[in-house]
């Protein structure tokens, strides 16, 4: 249905001030893909998310969507083909659901021009594909932190862009609707084309919804492939500096991440002698 | 979950009724408001001293020679009340636009020292530099662009905004004050009402010479920080979010700033930081409007009335008569403390 964009990052280095966030970053995400980036706190996964969509200007290099260096994009027509959720938006004192989704259609109006059908049907189906068309008159304050965070989602849909990037989208939810929201996403991929990057923290549902796993350790690219070839005991190691066992996910096949901490865990011995 | 959406599901119909209620409201009030400061307009042009009726009043607005009228009217109250008005929207719609991209009650124009670096430059342009009307406009803009410039510069430093912003710029407010009243103490013939204008802000013995700048402000400044309405909206999401929306942050905000200080500090260089209008408007617009939507044009509605009204209230309403900023000050004061009490508890947030 929609056009498959390509989006890279090219020679990438951010930083704030002083502080030198990513060094040097190559990636080019999967047109029409799911991509997932991974890595441990700090790593500057923000950072770039931050930088794909225009908020942050790079030292050196270039995001590059379609042939067109997004940074000399204009902000709006931007807007139109590319949304971002950030990690923590902040909602006015007192907006209503239907209210704050609405914002997301701010890119398809002008400075004065008035709300149309149009608008009003992608909010509707924005409420309705996250499940919060029974909140629509609720106040976004008395929300749970999972209803927010849905309701941030879909003014995030709302937007209806080919391209949507998302921080952490399952933060604050129970593991049920943490399937439910990646499930979301993965029908939009699927039905609307929509190319996804979002950035996740457990590895385990990123190997199982990604079709790219990007990791990132120290400002660079550690890893980026299938699931099945970035997530490794080894990866593991190097990017969060913890033993592991991955083993093929037996629902899915995809791998999976088992933690060795230092307690609880059988046998060492026992266990590398299963594999 | 997903059962309970399919039994209910809300259509596009029910979306549109809701933004329809919600506009609806707002059009509703604006409306109201605005009927209110022509009532209220209108009769501070016919009563005071002497009682001259609609039709004298209509006839001196249109120009034509009434016997005392023409004076009282024309040359005493019409200018005034005008002002007032003026002065009422440019304090409501800059100060609503201070607290909306700040996110806190707190952060208005003439509690963090904008108004009182414009009235100090103003206080200072007439005494010591008897500079005439557009330089003393200039001055006030200028001071009120540098003293936002400063807090910015001063309170932005780590990132981190709020609270540390709102008591620097309570700092610099003081630091203002006491400087308009050193120079108005230097004033070589010590004139109290002159004294008070630049301190609390009054309308006593305003004339065309004063209102018209006000006015041509309004006329340039008012639509183009209109046109940013929209921008500021989604900047209330914070400015990822808003930048990710297709917003120019770093524009829209200078835009803004620019436009406010501007309109407040034409209002301040003549009629004094009229005390806590810029403050209170944008609050009671929300409390009114309801939550959502753009204030900008309610709250600068409710400045008008609330300077229209404050003016009529000191001039005839008490034994003697006091300027507008003192009653004003009273009706703020108590909320100020409030808010002050409430964030100590809670971070607050408009
Ligand atoms: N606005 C900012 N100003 C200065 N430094 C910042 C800013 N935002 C982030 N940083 C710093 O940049 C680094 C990377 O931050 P970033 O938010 O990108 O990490 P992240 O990978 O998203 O972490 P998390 O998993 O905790 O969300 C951190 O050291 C952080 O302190
Ligand atoms: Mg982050």
């Amino acid at each position: 249905m929609t056009a498959n964009h390509s989006l890279e990052v090219q020679d990438l280095a951010l930083g704030y001030g002083d502080r030198v966030v990513i060094e040097s970053l190559d990636l080019a995400v999967r047109p029409g893909g799911i991509t997932v980036i991974v890595g441990a706190n700090a790593c500057g996964k923000s950072t770039l998310l931050r930088s794909m969509s225009r908020l942050l200007a790079p030292r050196k290099g270039r995001v590059v969507l379609d042939g067109k260096e997004v940074h000399r994009t204009p902000a709006k027509e931007l807007a139109r083909t590319m949304g971002l959720l950030p990690q923590s938006p902040i909602a006015p004192e007192g907006i209503t659901v239907a209210d704050l989704v609405g914002r997301g259609r701010h890119p398809h109006q002008g400075m004065f021009t008035r709300w149309s059908r149009e608008d009003d049907a992608a909010v509707a189906a924005a409420l309705e594909a996250t499940h919060t068309s029974d909140l629509a008159e609720r106040s976004v304050d008395e929300l749970s932190g999972g209803q927010r965070q849905r309701v941030w989602i879909a003014m995030a849909l709302a937007q209806q862009t080919d391209l949507l990037l998302l921080d952490e989208p399952t933060t604050f939810l129970d593991v049920s609707h943490q399937v439910e929201v990646l499930d979301l996403l993965t029908d939009l991929n699927r039905e609307r084309g929509t190319t996804i990057v979002m950035v996740l923290h457990d590895l385990n549902l990123a190997a199982r919804y990604a079709d790219q796993l990007i990791a990132l350790a120290d400002g660079r690219l550690h890893a980026m492939g299938e699931p099945a070839q970035v997530l490794t005991e080894d990866s593991v190691r190097a990017v969060f500096g913890l033993e592991s066992r991955v083993i093929p996910d037996p629902t899915t096949g995809r791998p999976l991440m088992l933690p060795l901490g230092r307690h609880h865990v059988l046998e060492p011995s026992g266990l590398a002698a299963e594999n | 979950m997903s059962a309970e959406t399919a039994i209910r599901p809300l259509g596009v119909e029910a979306v549109t009724r809701g933004r329809i209620r919600r506009t609806a409201r707002r059009g509703a009030v604006v409306a109201v408001l605005a009927v209110l400061i022509a009532a209220v307009f209108a009769t501070s042009l016919m009563v005071g001293r002497t009682f001259y009726p609609p039709a004298d009043v209509v006839a001196v607005i249109l120009g034509e020679q009434v016997p005392g009228a023409s004076f009282t009217v024309g040359t005493l109250r019409l200018p005034r009340a005008v002002l007032a008005v003026a002065a009422g929207l440019c304090f409501g719609i800059g100060g609503v636009t201070f607290q909306t991209m700040l996110r806190n009650p707190l952060a208005s124009p003439d509690i963090i020292g904008i108004s009182s670096g414009a009235s100090a430059a103003a206080a200072f342009a007439i005494v010591v530099l008897s500079l005439g009307r557009t330089g003393v406009s200039a001055v006030a803009i200028t001071a009120g662009l540098a003293v936002a410039l400063l807090i910015y510069a001063l309170a932005f430093r780590g990132g981190v905004a709020g609270t540390r912003l709102i008591l620097i710029g309570i700092g610099i407010a003081a630091m203002l004050d006491s400087l308009t009243s050193y120079v108005l103490s230097q004033a070589a013939e010590w004139d109290l009402q002159e004294a008070m204008r630049w301190l609390t802000g009054s309308l006593n013995g305003s004339t065309w010479t004063e209102t018209v700048p006000v006015l041509l402000a309004l006329a340039v400044l008012a639509p183009l920080l209109l046109s940013q309405a929209r921008n500021l909206s989604a900047m209330q999401l914070g400015d990822d979010t808003a930048s990710a929306l297709g917003v120019r942050v770093e524009r829209t905000r200078v835009i803004v700033i620019v436009a406010a200080v501007g309109l407040i500090a034409f209002a301040t260089a003549a009629a004094g930081p009229i005390a806590f209008v810029a403050f209170l408007s944008g609050p009671i617009a929300a409390r009114i409007v309801g939550p959502g939507g753009s204030l900008l044009v309610p709250s600068a509605l409710v400045g008008a009335l609330l300077v229209l009204v404050a003016d009529l209230a000191g001039q005839y309403a008490f034994g003697t008569r006091f300027p507008v900023g003192v009653v004003t000050g009273v009706l703020g004061a108590p909320y100020l403390v409030y808010l002050i009490v409430r964030t100590n508890r809670a971070g607050g947030s408009l």
